[in-house]
C-alpha cells in the first residue's frame, strides 16, 4: 500500500492538493488528516500551506503537529509546499517575525524589503503571482521527466533563503534570484504550487509518490 | 526569462450552466462548465474565472458543485466571483477547490469584509473586482448593478484602499468598454497598474488579439481577461498566447 497523508491544520485549500495526488494514480490512498498517528503511519507526507506564517505555525502547534513533522522529516519522504516550505525554515520575517520549525537551516525574507534594499527600479508587483520558470540546480528524482526551466504557478510575498547552498534544488528569478525548491535527504520543499501547475505539477507529484526518499 | 503574463478566460455561469453563447467545434455540450474548463485548460489557459450570475441565492449551491467538479479535473488556478458576500461563502468556495474569490459589490457596501476575508483566508485568495466608468478626463468612478448605479467612489483611490485592506489582486473592468469589442481602456489600466503594488487583471472590451497585447504593453496589466473572443471560437487561447509572445510578451507556451 502506498499511503500518502496530506497534513490538515486548518490552512485552506487542501482539496486541490488531494485531488492532484489522486489524479496521479500512483497512490493507493490519499488521506487528508490532522491526526498525528495517521500521519506517522503513512508511507509519505505532503505538508501544504497558504496564508500567513504565524497562523500556520500556531495551527501546527495547537494540534501537536510540529513534532509530528519533525519526526516525518527524519523518517520518510516529505514534500512541503508554499507556506509549508517556509515553515520548515528557522525563522520568517513575516508577521513581525515568527520562529518556524527549524528543519532546514535558513530564513524567510520579504520581496518588498529586498526590492527596497536592492533598489530594484522595475515596478514589480507583490505577491509574485503567476507562472515563472524554474531552473533545476541539481539532478533529483523529483525532477524526473520535467524539462529544465519549466513554468510553475507561484503566489507568494515571502521567499526562502537557505543557509546551505547545497540544499537548493531549484532557483527562480523575480527581481532577485530566489530558491524555488530546497531539500535534503528525504525532505523536498517547493515554493510553487504543483497542484495548480498543470502537467508539470502533476508530474512532480507523481515523482514524489514513487520516491523512496533517497536524494539521488 | 521571468514571470509570464497571464491569459484568463472568463465563464459566466447561470444555475450551473455556462451562458453567453459558448461555441466549440467537437464539443459534447457547449454549456457544460467542466467540459469548457477542460477545453481552455488544454489550450493553455493560465487561470480560469467563473462568474456566478445565478439570480436566486437558493441556487448558489449549484456553483459549489461546479467548482468541485472542475477542480477535480483541471489543475490551474480557479477564481470564483459573483454572490460572495460572507466569510462563509468564501470558505465554501475554497473548500470546493477554488483558489481565489472575487469580491465586488459586497466590498463597496462593506469594505471591512475585504479586511476580514484577507485576515482569515490570506490575501493570495482575495481578488477585489472593480467596475469603473470614466466620469471626467483621467477620472473613473465605481459603478455597481452592472454599471447602472454610481457610488461616488474614485476607482483608483478605492483600489489603493482595498489593497491596504488586504486585496491580493485587482480585477478591473471598464464599463465603458465591456461588450463593445473596441479594446481595453488602457488609460484606466495604466493608471491603476501604476497606483497599486498587487497584480492587475484587465477586463472589458477585448475584440481581437491585438487588444490583448495592448492590455499588457499600454495598460501595463499583469493578466488579461476575455470571454467572447474565446467562447465564440474565433480564437483559441493558444493562438492568443502565440500572438502575444510574437509581440515580445513573456508567455507560458
Amino acid at each position: 500500500m502506498n499511503k500518502v497523508a496530506v497534513i490538515d491544520y486548518g490552512m485552506g485549500n487542501l482539496h486541490s492538493v488531494a485531488k492532484a495526488l489522486e489524479h496521479c494514480g500512483e497512490a493507493a490512498e490519499v488521506i487528508v488528516t490532522s491526526d498525528g498517528d495517521l500521519i506517522r503511519s503513512a508511507d509519505r507526507v505532503v505538508f501544504p500551506g497558504v496564508g500567513a506564517i504565524r497562523d500556520c505555525i500556531q495551527g501546527l502547534k495547537d494540534l501537536g503537529l510540529d513534532e509530528v513533522i519533525r519526526e516525518v522529516a527524519r523518517s520518510k519522504p516529505l514534500l512541503a509546499v508554499c507556506v509549508g516550505m517556509q515553515a520548515l525554515m528557522d525563522h520568517s520575517v513575516e508577521n513581525q517575525g515568527v520562529d518556524c520549525l527549524g528543519i532546514l537551516p535558513g530564513r524567510v525574507a520579504s520581496f518588498q524589503e529586498t526590492f527596497r534594499q536592492a533598489a530594484v527600479h522595475e515596478h514589480l508587483k507583490v505577491p509574485h503571482m503567476g507562472w515563472n520558470q524554474v531552473h533545476q540546480t541539481v539532478a533529483h528524482p523529483l525532477w524526473h521527466g520535467i524539462r529544465d526551466h519549466s513554468r510553475y504557478y507561484f503566489v507568494h510575498s515571502y521567499y526562502v533563503q537557505p543557509t546551505q547552498q547545497q540544499q537548493v534544488m531549484a532557483v527562480c528569478d523575480y527581481g532577485v534570484p530566489f530558491a524555488a525548491a530546497v531539500g535534503r535527504d528525504n525532505v523536498f520543499a517547493v515554493q510553487f504550487h504543483p497542484e495548480k501547475s498543470q502537467h508539470d505539477g502533476l508530474t512532480l507529484y507523481a515523482n514524489f509518490l514513487r520516491w523512496n526518499g533517497a536524494a539521488l | 526569462m521571468g514571470l509570464a503574463k497571464r491569459i484568463i478566460p472568463c465563464l459566466d455561469v447561470d444555475n450551473g450552466r455556462v451562458v453567453k453563447g459558448v461555441q466549440f467545434v467537437n464539443i459534447r455540450d457547449a454549456g457544460d462548465p467542466v467540459e469548457i474548463a477542460r477545453r481552455y485548460d488544454d489550450q493553455g489557459a493560465d487561470e480560469l474565472v467563473f462568474l456566478d450570475i445565478t439570480a436566486s441565492s437558493d441556487n448558489r449551491e449549484t456553483m459549489v458543485h461546479v467548482v468541485e467538479q472542475v477542480a477535480g479535473e483541471v489543475f490551474i488556478p480557479l477564481t470564483v466571483g459573483g454572490g460572495i458576500r460572507k466569510l462563509e461563502d468564501i470558505r465554501r468556495m475554497l473548500n470546493a477547490g477554488a483558489d481565489k474569490v472575487g469580491i465586488n459589490t459586497a466590498a463597496v457596501h462593506n469594505p471591512e469584509f475585504v479586511r476580514e476575508a484577507a485576515e482569515r483566508f490570506g490575501s493570495q485568495c482575495i481578488v477585489v473586482a472593480i467596475d469603473a466608468k470614466q466620469v471626467a478626463d483621467g477620472k473613473w468612478e465605481i459603478f455597481t448593478h452592472g454599471g447602472r448605479k454610481p457610488t461616488g467612489l474614485d476607482a483608483i483611490d478605492w483600489a489603493r484602499k482595498m489593497v491596504s485592506y488586504g486585496a491580493g489582486e485587482i480585477l478591473l473592468t471598464s464599463m465603458d468598454r465591456d461588450g463593445t469589442r473596441n479594446g481595453f481602456d488602457n488609460r484606466l489600466n495604466r493608471a491603476m497598474s501604476d497606483a497599486v503594488d498587487v497584480p492587475l487583471i484587465a477586463s472589458g472590451g477585448v475584440g481581437n488579439l491585438d487588444h490583448l497585447v495592448a492590455g499588457i504593453t499600454e495598460g501595463r496589466a499583469d493578466a488579461v481577461l476575455a470571454a467572447s473572443i474565446f467562447h465564440f471560437g474565433e480564437y483559441t487561447v493558444r493562438q492568443a498566447k502565440e500572438h502575444m509572445a510574437a509581440a515580445g510578451i513573456e508567455m507560458r507556451l
